[in-house]
């Protein structure tokens, strides 16, 4: 690969485009689309775990006034496909989980909807359901681990290892049940419009890319690709859960089909959220460390145990960072699945990454207070030459830099070692470390359009901008490409009418579309040098990276907490967070900090609070909303500091960028975990950490 | 949701009246728990009966103490310097409370009457007995990390989640009530009631009773008072437990205390024996501890699928030494 593009416009901190806009209530999401006579759609969900609908009676939903339909498996649409079984939608009376959705009321309001859909009664064969997570229950080993690495690797032989080793750590760790919780609820506005060729479909839907949604309706209702728009400008939110169509989307289709030439609008509530938009599986991570007396590692190993639904497998890739964290020359790593009873778990920021830096971070930090080594010394001493699961080089590789500038600046020398030794004015003070990971993904296929207009360049793609800057970072990444002023580009995103754009996953989003939108600067320059006429446009996609071959391509943190525990009640706070990153070039630092601050703050929130409590004896979350589901809240945010390195990488793709949406949720839990335990001497290895875990051990 | 009629009458006696006459309506005050309700559809009445402008929203002086209509919001009440300077217990608890767009809506009168939590009350597709009597205990069993150890029956374990009811306790406040028959005053301990077999009523008052106003003793040790939260986030929680308390110090010999617990039972409650234990005793923190056991002496933890609340018995002795400790400025 050829040098970088040279930064003008990129590494600049531009505001948001699209700032104003939010601010002042202009910018429209998915229910807000601009459509008249809407009619509105409400769901009914059932009420047993596993069985089937026997009946269902919507007489009196339907005698309701301003009621025009009640849409259930008898009479609702057959749809093309259902391979999928999230999204075979009113197909048949089978309940796999509680909170499926088993009928639709459309009516002219969303308050009648909602009062209709409480009127319809359904009768049920109800089954005994198993929505328990048991290590020591039935379980499978999944062909893939999601997207598609090996289920299992193994190299060596941990368990000689561990019989031999100087010191060795074995325990258990476990990560809760966690839903996404985006702060605008899944929407999608739908209308189908019966004229033309077979008929158009048009979502204005909240979708983290317009195009693989796109695909999938069109595949589900049997449709041209050409059929179906799907408009989406902006996000509020989607952490994963927005980055495939879920059931409600299916529904809302389904209900503007039967009712030709109306948009019909349905909103989730958030209780409905924890049943139907996906959410991170519990994960059960059993980890074995074996090390000399110098800190070196010979062994490890971590064991997943963690569950899918009945009906779709999602298997979460947790223990995939341990095979390229550290050095070892033994090395395994497993995960075996329990399906059950449950509503299908899905991508949650950093799928595998986040849950799976918990468990042998702290393993890590068990292995340093063993040792008596310091644990950012711990990490340095286990650094790869190279990336141990493939044996290919690195293309940049900075963890032991972010470890030392992350400790310098967080003023980690001073630290005396020993736990539950710190009293400050009631509150036990401690502090600690965890290393971040995420991998570049770069995606298959993107293309950009660059078209002259009134002396400026549009760019058209149908990218996708959650709230990360999207609308301004894709601007800055044309204006260097074409060498112009990033004021004389305008970018077009979040429509089916722009050329195909990926999804906005697995921290892709800038490295897919920056590189489709720099092969379309080039070949407009190409094409038309570097005056062009009005109406001149070329095109541009993103190419296969034949680096990717020959490099291990990453992107790595480290991230410092310092908390309080209440020595009286146990409250933890955290007055302190503080992460370093190495990940690549950053284009814009105002919302490149959001991201990192974004994601570390929702590390915090999963070290602390968050749990989505899963009642076995009904099959559903029963903590289903906000003032139950205790996510961060900006009391519980102190000093909360993003940093990073100047990293320079001309492997990873031409504007030398790593992708960071999700690199700040990786780690914190741990560094968290980690500082709790050097307060108080408690080591808790199931999250969260609340004080009920802590009471039982303080002074 | 399901519709109902909206009235807005303009005098409190006339919506006595409408609410009285109609078993289907209920009052609508501030409506940041009654409008939750509504919309998961666990409170299903006819009628709304708009009383948020029909008493006073004044707060004056009365007796020595403090006299506050029930129309005055959480936020005015807690800004009041009157009430900081004398009361700050009440300001703590209110401040500790919802968030400040919640407490610019909430209402001195209707912040007591929210109902008990839980989450299975709330949800609609699972047994309750207070929101359907005989149909069962959910939380029995189930998650109850936020639920009673205290006074519970069989029949219901949930906990009352005002921060301000639990000062109003332990300062012994008077409820000033305008009933179908005429107005009336109930003590505040004496306002809610633990759930028996008759978990749907939350409160002694008889359906068409309306606060108007809360009166607040003239209680000088009220000056020497907190209110002590104890929650799961910094803000934004409802307490795992809570000590609201006042003390009466001669030199370091407790001549008198007021202490009441939130987070524990159906009712805030008003710690009687940990009241007496205190009583002529030299503070010290053995003695707080042995008034936090003589009170949980019968406490009853619940087990539940999240390892059960055994931790709130530890969790509020500590706490109440802890408040203690700051009142008395006794630390040994």
């Amino acid at each position: 690969m050829t040098g970088l593009l040279e930064p003008k416009a990129i590494g600049t901190d531009l505001r948001r485009r699209d700032g104003a806009l939010k601010v002042t209530g202009a910018a429209r999401y998915a229910y807000e689309a601009p459509v008249d006579n809407a009619a509105y759609a409400h769901p009914v969900q059932a009420t047993i775990g596993r069985g089937r609908v026997t009946s269902v009676d919507t007489a009196a939903a339907e005698a309701l006034d301003g009621v025009i339909a009640v849409l259930t498996h008898e009479n609702a649409e057959r749809l093309a496909s259902t391979e999928d079984a999230e999204l075979a939608v009113l197909q048949s009376g089978d309940v796999a989980f509680r909170g499926q959705v088993i009928a639709l009321v459309v009516a002219e309001t969303s308050e009648t909807a909602r009062h209709a859909a409480d009127l319809v009664t359904v009768h049920y064969d109800e089954q005994e359901h198993d929505c328990v997570l048991d290590p020591d229950g039935e379980l499978y080993k999944p062909d893939k681990v999601n997207p598609a690495f090996e289920t299992d690797t193994a190299v060596g032989d941990v368990a000689g290892a561990m019989a031999s080793a100087d010191v060795t750590v074995e325990q258990t760790y476990t990560t809760a049940m966690y839903h996404n919780n985006p702060l605008e609820p899944h929407a999608t506005t739908a209308l189908w419009q019966p004229a033309g060729d077979g008929g158009d479909l048009t979502l204005w839907d909240s979708t983290q890319g317009v195009h693989p949604a796109r695909s999938t309706v069109a595949e589900v209702f049997g449709l041209a690709e050409d059929q179906v728009r799907v408009v989406c400008p902006y996000v509020g939110g989607g952490f994963g859960s927005k980055g495939t169509p879920h059931a409600h989307v299916i529904l809302a289709a389904a209900a503007a089909r039967a009712v030709p030439g109306r948009p019909v609008k349905l909103a989730l509530t958030r209780p409905q959220m924890f049943a139907l938009a996906g959410y991170r599986t519990p994960t059960i991570q059993r980890m074995q460390l074996a090390a000399n007396r110098d800190g070196v590692l010979s062994a490890i190993a971590i064991d997943v145990v963690e569950q899918t639904s009945r009906i779709k497998e999602f298997a979460e890739q947790t223990g995939v960072p341990t095979r390229t964290m550290y050095r070892a020359p033994n090395r395994r790593t497993t995960h075996r699945l329990a399906a059950l009873d449950v509503p299908v778990p899905s991508w949650m920021r950093a799928p595998g990454e986040c849950p799976g830096m918990f468990g042998p971070e702290v393993a890590m930090d068990e292995l340093a207070e063993a040792l008596g080594i310091d644990p950012v010394e711990l990490r340095i001493r286990n650094e790869p030459e190279v990336d141990p699961d493939t044996g290919h080089p690195f293309s940049s590789r900075n963890l032991v830099a972010c470890l030392r500038e992350g400790a310098a600046r967080f003023g980690w020398d001073e630290r005396d070692p020993r736990p539950g030794v710190r009293l400050r004015d009631g509150w036990l003070i401690g502090t600690g470390v965890a290393s971040s990971v995420y991998p570049v993904h770069q995606m298959p296929q993107s293309t950009a359009t660059i078209r002259c207009e009134d002396g400026r360049y549009v760019v058209e793609i149908g990218a996708a901008d959650l709230g990360t800057g999207t609308w301004t970072t894709l601007a800055q990444i044309a204006a260097d490409a074409l060498a112009v002023p990033v004021a004389d580009v305008q970018v077009c995103i979040g429509d089916t009418a722009y050329p195909m754009a990926s999804v906005a996953g697995g921290s892709s989003g800038m490295i897919t579309w920056g590189s489709a939108v720099v092969e379309a600067a080039h070949a407009f320059r190409e094409k038309f040098g570097d005056d062009p006429a009005d109406g001149d446009e070329a095109e541009g996609s993103v190419s296969e990276n034949p680096m990717a071959e020959r490099y291990a391509m990453y992107a790595f943190g480290a991230q410092f907490a310092e908390a309080h525990v209440n020595a009286d009640t146990g409250e933890i706070r955290v007055p302190r967070l503080l992460g370093v990153f190495a990940a690549g070039r950053i284009v814009n630092p105002r919302t490149a900090r959001s991201q990192f601050q974004g994601g570390m703050t929702m590390g915090l929130s999963m070290a602390l609070h968050e749990t989505s409590v899963m009642d076995p004896r009904f099959g559903h979350v029963v903590n289903h909303d906000l003032a139950e589901y205790h996510v961060a809240t900006n009391a519980d945010v102190a000093d909360l500091q993003a940093h990073w390195l100047d990293e320079h990488d001309d492997k990873v793709n031409p504007m030398g960028v790593k992708g960071i949406g999700e690199i700040g949720i990786v780690g914190t839990a741990a560094a968290v975990a980690n500082a709790v335990h050097h307060a108080t001497g408690v080591r808790v290895r199931d999250l969260p950490i609340t004080l009920d875990k802590l009471l039982p051990h303080l002074p | 949701m399901k519709p109902f009629a909206y009235q807005a009458p303009t005098t409190a006696s006339d919506a006595v009246r409408q609410v009285a006459d109609d078993p289907d309506a209920v009052f609508l005050g501030g409506g940041t728990n009654l409008v939750d309700h509504l919309k998961l559809g666990v409170a299903r009445p006819g009628a709304l009966v708009d009383v948020t402008s029909l008493t006073s929203a004044e707060i004056t002086e009365r007796d020595g103490g403090l006299l506050i209509g029930a129309g005055v919001r959480n936020s005015d009440l807690a800004a009041d310097p009157r009430v900081r300077e004398r009361y700050p217990l009440v300001a703590q608890a209110l401040l500790s409370g919802a968030s400040g767009q919640l407490r610019n809506m909430a209402t001195t009168g209707g912040n007591p009457l929210q109902r008990t939590r839980c989450v299975y009350f709330q949800d609609v597709t699972t047994p309750c007995n207070k929101r359907e009597p005989g149909s069962g205990c959910s939380a029995i069993g189930g998650y109850t990390r936020y639920h009673a150890i205290l006074g519970a029956s069989e029949h219901c374990v949930a906990t009352h989640p005002s921060d301000l009811a639990v000062a109003l306790t332990a300062l012994d406040a008077t409820v000033h009530l305008l009933g179908p028959d005429g107005e009336r005053t109930v003590a505040f301990g004496q306002l809610h009631r633990l759930p028996g077999d008759r978990p749907d009523k939350d409160t002694v008052l008889d359906h068409g009773d309306l606060i108007t106003a809360i009166g607040l003793p003239d209680l000088p040790m009220a000056r020497r008072s907190t209110y002590r939260k104890v929650r799961d986030r910094a803000s934004y929680a409802f307490a795992l437990v809570s000590v609201a308390a006042a003390v009466d110090l001669d030199g370091d010999a407790i001549r008198d205390t007021r202490i009441a617990f939130g987070g524990v039972a159906h009712k805030p409650w008003c710690a009687t024996r940990a009241e007496d234990a205190l009583r002529g005793q030299t503070a010290g923190v053995d003695a707080f501890r042995a008034a936090a056991e003589a009170e949980l002496a019968d406490a009853a933890p619940l087990e539940g699928i999240d390892g059960g609340n055994a931790f709130k018995i530890p969790l509020l002795t500590r706490t109440l030494v802890a408040v203690l400790r700051e009142l008395t400025g006794v630390n040994r």
